[in-house]
Parts: structure tokens; sequence; C-alpha cells
């Protein structure tokens, strides 16, 4: 019982990841009707905007110190960051170690902005292309993206950790009356779950409760329709373009604690989420969430011991097997629109 | 020319000048001039020219007759390798058996995934093939490590005793074709030219030119008309009561097998291999120099296979200090800055300058670089010969 529950909740954090990039993915895909597989450089993006945020706030002087000596006797090169200065040692430190929070405020409006340019340069003159073509430039968009992070950033992750309020882990065990230590889960990885909860929970309140996405959603029924009757619905549809590109940006943002953030992230999560739109259903917001948590869940007990040893080899394969064989017996994946990409 | 016209005998005959005189035409500068790192015609890049050749010509008769893009074709080359390497490891050390062996392993691989991905078209498609590739990447470096060699791979040993081969107790096996070594290479010597002719570059090209040929007879055929009827409307080639399926089926077993041949032929050169050559990336790479040297066209992926293998061959090998050199004649501020400017598109950077170079074709030239050269073959003159000509005129920036 602990381990299933421990793997349920170790599941939940990946899933979350996915159903954030998936939730986007499919904004971009009903709305529009354009297959991105540049999304996982947004979501890479993002990530590298808590990291630039990071290095931002650590900016430091150097200046020697005469009073203290390094290891050869001369007299130390001492680093103070500039808000160490402004806000004192103390403050200053605390807010250079909540970098990564505040790197949602600073990563929303730079988010925005990604998305705003890319379906304005980009995508706009590719709507009525094939869908094999809009995967083609997206996909080498993808790859100029992600060289570019590559030129500024290196190739080596770099480790953007966590405020020190959140590096310990929970007890679950002793919570729940189990044996304490037996269920342990790290902060953070609750705090990811948390955020994406609200996130999501806000996406859809967003399009169920404001004049704005009831105009959206009527827009990805009937997109003509909505156009006849006066409404400007390719302005709307940019801007849920720049509000994919924010979801998966700060989804980004805060997996830099679980993962150091790389110029590749995004290329591996962007095929797994697309196999979980895929199997949630092209153009389904619930099922690109569902779908989402639901392999994420499935992934984490396919990791367990007794399973492996049971099947050798199903961690690796269980998301693709699953996707097959969703995509061969359930047409429209788990909650698909009728008619939308059904062949 | 054995049942080809006029126009298609022309492009084969010119293919296979421009095979066979590669060494000369891919080293124009002459050794130790300032332009010898643009030379191409050394052994390794010149068998990965035409290997990655062979690889995307398969792909294109898929991609470019049915329009059916498949994102895992990776993984019926590195099944095509594996089946290679163990048949020079078990049997024999003549490429011939393992070439073979290669083809009948990926054809029946793909008879496989084809079955079941062509259940299903567009985005669908792609992805299950994707899932499929993903997962015997997977696969080869988790649990089939026995056959797969996992991380480190396969590669020929001293202790490998391959039945029909007398070697000795300690000797590493070396691929050959009836006794002739793979990697024996004859240099000619001209003034300060120096060219290679090399065995395996040349078993190689043999093989790019039967696949050429074999996809231009694919190509003409009426079953070529018919994975071309697939592709502008599948829809009402179902309602004339025709079924496509075994067709579509059979265009993607051959453009596996043709994947497995190329993988078969890497393997015949440098003996050994790993799971990474099935990594979706590698797929994506093919993809890359597919569109990039223009879809549907006979020409067209020999072209981009050789452009992008010779970019990440080249392209990566410049290095500040050769920009330095260049830009020499000019004043010291606006050098640093040209180098500055510069820098992140070369050397480990190749893959931006990639990245940009086919976000502009797909955009602005759908037909690749044949459609470019019959453009410009129009400007200039009548655009009737635009087919044959662009094969010569973009040879020349692609080599």
């Amino acid at each position: 019982m602990e381990a299933i529950i421990l793997q349920i909740l170790n599941g939940l954090d990946k899933g979350s990841a996915y159903a954030l990039i998936a939730l986007g993915l499919t904004l971009i895909f009903g709305t529009l009707g354009v297959v991105n597989f540049a999304h996982g450089a947004i979501f890479m993006i993002g990530a590298f905007c808590a990291v630039t945020l990071q290095r931002m706030l650590s900016a430091s002087k150097s200046f020697i110190d005469e009073t203290q000596t390094d290891f050869l006797g001369n007299p130390k090169k001492v680093e103070v960051p500039y808000l160490h200065d402004w806000f004192g040692p103390e403050v200053g430190q605390s807010i250079i170690e909540w970098s990564v929070p505040l790197a949602i405020l600073f990563a929303i409006p730079i988010m925005m902005f990604v998305g705003y340019a890319m379906e304005r340069g980009l995508i706009k003159h590719f709507y009525k292309r094939p869908h094999a073509d809009q995967i083609l430039v997206t996909f080498g968009l993808a790859i100029v993206l992600q060289e570019v992070i590559k030129a500024f950033y290196g190739a080596n992750p770099i480790p953007t950790p966590a405020p020190p309020a959140f590096t310990g882990a929970f007890d679950f065990g002793a919570l729940l009356g189990f044996d304490p230590n037996t269920i342990i889960y790290p902060y953070w990885r609750l705090i990811y779950f948390a955020f994406a909860a609200l996130v999501i929970t806000s996406v859809f309140a967003f399009l169920q409760f404001t004049t704005f996405g009831m105009v959206v959603r009527a827009g990805m029924a009937d997109r003509e329709t909505v156009g006849l009757l006066g409404i400007d619905i390719d302005k709307r549809f940019t801007m849920m373009f720049a509000i994919a590109a924010v979801v998966a940006g700060l989804a980004g943002v805060m997996y830099t604690p679980i993962n150091s953030p790389n110029y590749h992230m995004g290329m591996d999560f962007l095929v797994l989420s697309f196999v979980v739109v895929v199997v949630g259903g092209m153009g389904s917001l619930p099922g690109a969430v569902l779908a989402g948590f639901l392999l994420g869940v499935l992934e984490s007990f396919a990791s367990m011991a007794v399973v492996i040893d049971l099947v050798p080899g199903i961690n690796q394969i269980i998301i693709y097997l699953v996707a097959i064989v969703i995509l061969l017996t359930r047409p429209r994946g788990l909650m698909g629109r009728r008619g939308v990409m059904e062949d | 020319m054995f049942g080809l016209n006029s126009k298609d005998s022309t492009l084969l005959i010119l293919v296979a000048v421009l095979a066979l005189f590669a060494p000369f035409i891919l080293n124009p500068f002459p050794e130790g001039s300032a332009l010898a790192q643009f030379n191409a015609g050394y052994p390794d890049l010149m068998q990965r020219f035409v290997i990655f050749g062979i690889f995307a010509i398969g792909f294109n008769i898929l991609f470019g007759l049915t329009g059916y893009l498949s994102f895992g074709h990776a993984a019926f080359l590195g099944v095509g390798s594996y089946a290679a390497i163990w048949m020079m490891k078990l049997l024999t050390l003549n490429v011939i058996p393992a070439i073979i062996m290669a083809i009948i392993f990926a054809g029946i691989f793909a008879l496989v995934v084809g079955f079941i991905s062509l259940r299903r078209s567009g985005i669908y498609f792609s992805i299950l093939t994707l899932a499929f590739a993903q997962m015997s990447y997977a696969l080869a470096y988790s649990v089939l490590t026995p056959i797969t060699g996992g991380e480190t791979g396969l590669q020929l040993k001293a202790t490998d005793t391959p039945l029909l081969s007398n070697l000795g107790p300690t000797e590493i096996g070396r691929a050959n074709l009836f006794g002739l070594d793979m990697r024996t290479s004859y240099e000619l010597e001209l003034g300060t030219w120096l060219f290679t002719f090399n065995t395996g570059y040349y078993i190689a090209a043999v093989c790019m030119l039967i696949g050429f040929y074999v996809s231009i007879r694919i190509f003409r055929s009426p079953f070529g008309m018919m994975l071309r009827a697939v592709k502008s409307n599948q829809q009402r080639l179902n309602y004339t009561g025709l079924n496509s399926k075994p067709y579509t089926l059979a265009a993607f077993v051959i453009s596996g097998m043709y994947a497995g041949l190329a993988g078969g032929l890497m393997v015949a050169m440098d003996t050994q291999v790993g799971p990474e050559r099935m990594f979706w990336t590698a797929s994506g790479e093919v993809v890359l120099m597919t569109i990039l040297g223009g879809v549907g066209t006979l020409i067209g992926p020999v072209l981009g296979a050789g452009m992008i293998k010779y970019m990440e061959n080249i392209i990566s090998k410049i290095n500040d200090n050769i920009l330095h050199q260049w830009f020499a004649f000019m004043p010291d501020g606006i050098e640093d800055f040209l180098v500055t400017i510069i820098h992140p598109f070369i050397g480990k950077g190749w893959h931006l300058t990639l990245g940009i170079i086919f976000m502009l074709v797909v955009i602005f030239l759908p037909g690749g670089l044949v459609e470019g050269g019959q453009r410009i073959g129009r400007m200039f003159g009548s655009g009737k010969k635009a087919d044959a000509d662009t094969g010569a005129a973009d040879t020349k920036p692609a080599e």
C-alpha cells in the first residue's frame, strides 16, 4: 500500500509537467489548428528564464578585501552581490534564494512576448499549409531556439536550486497513519503539483467564465461563424497562443529545481508531450490534462522493481506502448471530439 | 537504357559519373592551401554522403510519394546495422551476406511496424512510427543488451570467430569483399593535389547507384503512380474501390529496406554500431535531408544528404582562428566584430546554421534545393531543360 501511494505521488510531478505542456499544445492545436513542434523549446525557454533571473539577481561586484587573505596569503578577492548592498545581506540573500519563484513573474511577460512573436512572425503564414509543413517548420524553429540557448548558456546543465525553505521532504507516511519514513516526498515536487493544478484550473476558469474565453471557445467550435459575427477571432487566437506559451514557460520555470535545465530538455519533453496529446485526444483540453497525469503515474508504476522483474524494460516503453494501444483502439484518443483529426 | 527514358538515363548517368569521380570533384583545392579544409574528398565523409544518400532516397519513396511522414526511420537503420554486425561476428567477414541480412531484417521489422502504423494517417501515423522507434531505442539500450551490447554497442572483437573466415587467434577481423579490405585506399598524387580512392566508398557508391536506379523505376512505374494517388487524395482512391493499404505498406517496407541497406553499409564501413543510431533525432535528420534537397524529386534526397553531411563535417571544423585569417584584410575593429557575429554559427554551432537554412527552405522553397535550382535555371533561359540541369547546377553547392 505504501509503495502504491508513493508511486502515485512520484508520478504526479512528472505528470504535472506533461499535463502543462500538453495543455499548451492542445490550446494551440484547438484554436489555430497548428501542430507545434517548437512547444518543447518554449518549455525550455521558460526554464532558462529562471536561470537568467538567478544570474541577474546574483550579479556581483568584486573588490579586494585587505582584511582577508586567500590560501596563498594575498589579499582575498571578494564578490558581493549588488542585492546585498541594496537590501542588506540577509534580505538580499533570501531574494537570491527565492529566484525560482520570482522567475514566475519574470517569465510571464517574456513568454507572452515569445508566444506572440512566434505566432505573428512565423506560424501565421502556415495556417493554409499542410500539417506536415507546420511540423517541419516548427521542428526547424525548435532546433534554432535550442541552439541559440546553447550558444548563450553552454551545453552543461545549470543547477537552479529551490528556496531553502522547500528543500526538505514531507513525510506522508506519518500523515496517513503508516510507519514514518515509508512515504517521503520532496516539498518542491508537492509545490510543483499544486502549482500545476493552479495553472490548469485558472486556464479552464479563464476559458469558462470570461467573455474572452467564451469567444475563444466559440471560435474553437466554429471559427467561421464567429468571424461572420464581426469578432476579430484571429487576434484572440493569437492571444491564446501567447497564453499557451506562458503555460509551457511556467511549467519550465518551476521544473528547474527538479531537473537542472539544459538546452535539450525541450526536445526530451517534446516527444512525450506529443504522445500525451494524441492519447488525450487532439483538441481536447481535459483529455490532455487527464492523459498527462495518467501517463506520468503509469510511468512511475512501471518503474517499480516488482513490475520490472515481471516484464523487463517495461519502464522504458510503457508510455509508447499505451499510446500505440490507445491510438489503434480509440481513434480519437481518450476524450477527443468527434470529427477533429480523426484520420 | 535499362527501361528508362532518355531524361532519366541522363540523370542516372550524371549521378554515376559524379559518384565515380567524386574523389576528384570533392577535392578541388590543393593540399596545404588555405582552402584545403573545404575538401570533402576523404573516404570517411564520402562514404557518409552515399550512405545517407541511400537512406534519404528510401525515405523519399515513402514521404515523397505517399505523403506519410514517418518520424521513426532510424529504427530500421539500426535494425539493419545490428543484423549486419551479427552476420560479421558469426558467419563471415564478407560484407555481402551482412548487407543482405541487414536489408531482410529491416524489411521484416518495417513490415511489422508498417502494418500497425498504417492503420492511421496524418499526425497519428507520425506519432505511431515515432513511438515504435523510441521503443526500439529504449529496448536496445536496456533489456536487449545481450543482443545489442547496450550503451557500448557492438564492435568486431578479437574473440569473434566467424565460421567462414580464417582468423588468427588474436586477430581482429576486418570487413572485406572477397578478400578486398574495405579500408584500403589508393592515393593518387597529382602535383599538389592528393586524391584518395577508397574501396569502401566505391562499394557504397555502387549500392547507391542501384538504389537510385530502383527508385527511378519506382517513381515511373504504375505502382509509383498509385502511391502519388494516395498522396493527392486517399479518400477518393478508396471510393473508387481500391484498397490503398497494400500499396502504402509496400512503400513503407521498401523504404525500410533502403534504411536497412544504409545501416548495413555503415557497419560494413566502420564495423561498429550503437543504439544512438536509432534515436528519434536521427530519424529527424533524414527528414531534414529529404526536405532540404527536395521532397518527391529523384535527385533531391541525395543532394540534401550530401549538403547536411558536408555542413556537419566542414562547418563544424571552422574555428575563430580561421575566421581571423579570412578577415585579416579588414581593419581590426571590423574584423573582430565580424568574427564575433559569425562565431555562433560555426564550429559546434553548425546545428544553428542547419536549423536556419532548414527553416528558410521550408518557408520559401517548399520544393527544396531542386526547386531553387529550377528557379535559377528558369531565370537563365529556357525552363525546359531545368530538370536535368538542376542535377548539375545543384551538385556544386551541395558538395
